[in-house]
This record gives structure tokens, sequence and C-alpha cells, in this order.
């Protein structure tokens, strides 16, 4: 009965097609910023990282930041709100922090990773 | 059980057939978890550890957070796009919504429970409504003297029908009489420190603290005697260590109010603090896994569970309280987000955000009880709740 139940729910909540979606987009995506981080002479993350800061910056970005980067505790992160920001300066706001509430993350990023950061919100997360 | 079971799978399927029809029982034992990622809300029965049904359209729930009403039927989610949604339990839909603001961070629930209200980012302020029909009663911006708007933290509410709240950038701490009939009733107390980021009102709606980002130490104000005005405690606490960067704010809320003594998480430090109520002195301080954000009481208050910021938010520790000695420590998983006792304390339900699942533990022998599937778990709100002070 309860086994009967929990698969009722279980199979009507969770699509897999959005689940679907959100990994072609996330391919689709990645191509770009690889060649943009190889370029630079630097190791770019691995498919697997890929997904893993990309959740990353989804989920624990967006505990401050909103998880559609409109903002709440810390600024919008969308690319209108970042229009007038080098990549430089964002890279150095992820980096070392802002002297706000704005923690350093250098500690678990390396510097390709961080820069595959910007660069997806500079484009806007897919 | 087994006719429980069947009335269950009945409720379950007339909600999701659409149907109106309320079943008879109480909500006493359910509750309700975010799924912060796709907008919607599980609502759960936690004498079954069973997932009664799913609502979705509610906007974004980074960062949400719930009231209930004082028949503990609706619950009030309040989420971060600024919306303010009215859900019934039993019936499992949405039965009325409003754009309150543009960026919400939480709610409150008046005393008398007509009243409920939204601590708004964008624009700062709270906005105050009637809890039956969602009409607006009253809008107080949060402008401080120079005329800058702050962003609003910490608003619960007070006996007294008063909701009391802080202005972060401001520093300030304004309470809000809604007991008369007239207009609102708007206390301000200014220079009460740097940044406050949360606050908590102890259970017996007495002593609102704010905690401060901006410097060391705590605000509080006594309700029981608003001329004393805002007085800073625990100045000395953290003085000439090195800050450690904050990877997650912590939620007082959870702040464990335990007979003598308040556990509070220590920001930035691997320390939970242990602060004598009354004298408002530091009594101690718990070593613990990272950085602390939520620091729960069982409601017996012999235990206190902890959870950590990132990177150690894999991890949820318990604390003896007579001993202060950390007697547990769980790994559920990555992004444990909230912990939510059950209304007597003999469980608790633990969000494991990454892993897609809710655990449930035993409080007495930490045994893992039950797992349910949710999509981005964070907050779990009991309906409990509905009969607090300052929840």
């Amino acid at each position: 009965m309860q086994d009967i139940h929990r698969e009722i729910f279980h199979r009507a909540l969770y699509p897999e097609f959005f689940r679907m979606v959100f990994v072609v987009l996330l391919i689709s995506y990645s191509g770009f910023t690889c060649a943009d981080s190889i370029a630079k002479g630097d190791m770019s993350p691995t498919s697997a990282r890929q997904q893993e800061l990309f959740d990353f910056v989804r989920q624990d970005c967006g505990s401050c930041h909103g998880l559609l980067f409109e903002g709440g505790l810390g600024p919008p992160l969308m690319p209108v709100a970042l229009k007038n920001k080098s990549a430089e300066s964002l890279r150095d706001a992820i980096w070392y922090g802002r002297g706000t509430m704005m923690p350093p993350w250098s500690p678990f990023l390396s510097e390709a990773e961080t820069d595959w950061i910007v660069q997806m919100l500079l484009k806007g997360l897919p | 059980m087994r006719s429980y079971q069947i009335l269950t799978l009945f409720l379950a399927l007339i909600s999701m057939a659409g149907c109106a029809t309320p079943a008879q029982r109480g909500t006493g034992d359910l509750g309700v978890i975010i799924e912060r990622a796709t907008g919607s809300i599980q609502v759960v029965d936690t004498s079954h550890h069973t997932r009664l049904g799913r609502i979705t359209g509610l906007g974004d729930l980074s960062h949400a957070s719930i009231n209930y009403s004082r028949d503990a039927r609706y619950a009030f989610v309040f989420g971060r796009d600024g919306a303010m949604t009215k859900v019934d339990l039993l019936e499992m839909r949405i039965v009325n919504r409003v754009m309150q603001s543009g960026n919400s961070i939480g709610g409150a629930i008046s005393q008398d429970g007509k009243l409920v209200a939204g601590a708004n980012y964008v624009p700062g302020g709270i906005k105050i409504f009637n809890s039956e029909t969602l009409a607006l009663v009253a809008d107080i911006p949060a402008i401080d003297q120079t005329g800058k708007s702050s962003k609003v933290v910490g608003l619960v509410d007070a006996p007294g029908n008063r909701f009391v709240f802080s202005l972060l950038e401001a520093g300030e701490i304004w309470s809000v009489d809604m007991h008369g009939p007239g207009k609102p009733v708007v206390t301000k107390f200014q220079n009460i420190g740097r940044e406050p980021y949360d606050a908590m009102i102890t259970a017996d709606g007495r002593y609102y603290l704010a905690g401060l980002f901006g410097e060391d130490g705590l605000a509080l104000l006594d309700m029981w005697n608003l001329d004393a005005g805002v007085k800073r405690v625990m100045n000395g606490y953290g003085k000439g260590e090195q800050k450690l960067p904050v990877y997650k704010m912590p939620h007082l809320e959870g702040w464990a109010a335990t007979g003598n003594e308040l556990l509070v998480p220590a920001v930035g430090r691997h320390e939970v603090l242990v602060v004598e109520q009354g004298k408002w002195t530091e009594a101690g301080r718990i070593a613990v896994h990272g950085q602390p954000v939520f620091v729960v009481a069982r409601p017996d208050n012999r235990q206190v569970w902890v959870n950590f910021a990132f990177p150690d938010n894999d991890t949820v520790q318990v604390i003896d309280v007579p001993s202060r000695k950390i007697v547990k420590t769980l790994k559920p998983g990555k992004g444990v987000m909230h912990m939510e006792f059950t209304p007597r304390g003999e469980q608790i339900w633990v969000s494991v955000r990454d892993e897609d699942r809710v655990e449930v533990y035993d409080s007495e022998t930490f045994e893992k009880i039950a797992v349910l599937p949710a999509d981005k778990p964070s907050g779990i709100f009991f309906t409990y709740r509905a009969h607090r002070t300052g929840l």
C-alpha cells in the first residue's frame, strides 16, 4: 500500500523531461566557455566539474543573490545587472571577496574555474 | 493504521484530480517542505512520514519561509520574488497570492492571527496584510533618517500585537504596534550596531536579539521595557581574533533558548556560543565542525542540532546541552539546508538539498527512520509554529 502510494507521487512529480532539457542546455553551453579558457592556456573544468560548478553557482551563490540571480542579500547577477562590470572585476570579486558580506571563494575554486563562472554569469545562466 | 493510509491516498487522489472537498482531519501533524529550485512545496504528514501532495506555481523559493495561520490550516509562503502565497494544506491548493514587493526575505503572523506581515529587501520595508483576505492594511517603508532605504531582516511578531524588525543598512530596530484600531504606531531605535543581518525573539516574546555582521556583539531589545532602548550585549565576543569569511549567513530564527542559556551561531567561526540569559554574557563556546547556520533546540532543550555553511554543509552535529559536548556527528549528504523537530521532538527532519531528499532521524538513537524524495529541498516547516511566538 505504502509503496504504491509513493510510486504514484514519484511518477507524477518527477518529470524527467525537464532534467533532460537542463542537461542539453548545459552541454550546448559549455562548448563556448571551454574554448575560452583553453585559449588562455588554462585547464578548463572537466564536464563533471562543470556540472558541479553550475550547481554551486545556482544553489550556493543563489543563497544570497537569488536562485534566478535577481538579487537578495547580495546584488543581482543577471547579465543586465553586470553589463558595466569587467570580467576582471567580477573575477576579483569572486576570488577575493569584496570586503562586504561577500566572502573570498579562492579556497574552493581555481582561477580557470573562476573565469568559467564569470563567463557563465556574463552570458546568463541557461 | 491501514485505514489511515487509505485515507491519505484518498486525500492525495482527490487533490490531484483538482477536487476541492476538504478531508476530515486535523492539521497538527502536517508540515511543508520547500522545494527551492522548482518553486513548489510538498505537504507532508509527520506521523506517517508520507507526502500528501505537491503544490506548484509559487515562484522563486530561494530563501523561502513560511508562517502558519492561527488555525494551522493555511501556510503563508514568502518567496524571494516578493510574492506571498496563501496555501490551504487540506485542500492542497493556492487560496490567494499577492506580489507584495520586488524581493522578500520572510514574514510573520500577529499575536491575534489577523495580520500577516512580509519583510522586504526591495523596496525595503514591511507590508502588513489581513490574513484572511490578504488586503493591504499597512505599508511601512524602511527609510532611515538620511532618506535611504534599508533591507529589512529579522521580522518577528511580539506580544501586544506588535511586529519587530531590523534595518540592515541603517542599523536600526523598529517595533510596530498594531494593537489599536488606528494607524500603526512605529517606535524606532537607532544606532543599534552595524549591519544587523537577522534576529530572533525568545519563545516568551520578551527579548528581541539581532545578530550584527558589521561588528562583534548582539543588539538586545527588552519588549517589556522599550524605554530602556536597545542594549549592546556580548560586546567583547570575538575581539582580537582574525575574522573568518562567512560562506553562509547564520539564521537566527532557530537560536536555541535552553532555559537559562541561549546557544547562538558565531559569525564566521567554527563555534556555537553559549550566552547566559538575563546577564547576556558569554558563558562558554562549543567547538563545532564548521560555520554554524542553524542552531536548533529540541523542544525539551536537552539537545541542540547544528548544521553548517559551505563547504561543511554535508554534516549535522548534536550537542548535549548539560555537558556541552558533541554527542553525535551525522553525514546526511551534501547541502543540508534545514532541520525541523516534530512538535514534541522525538524525531527531526533534515533537508539534504543536493541529494534531493529529506531524512527523518530518531532524536534519541540517531537512527534514520525514513527518507522522502524532494526536489532540492530547503526549509521544513511544521504546523506547531502556528502557536509559537516569533515563528
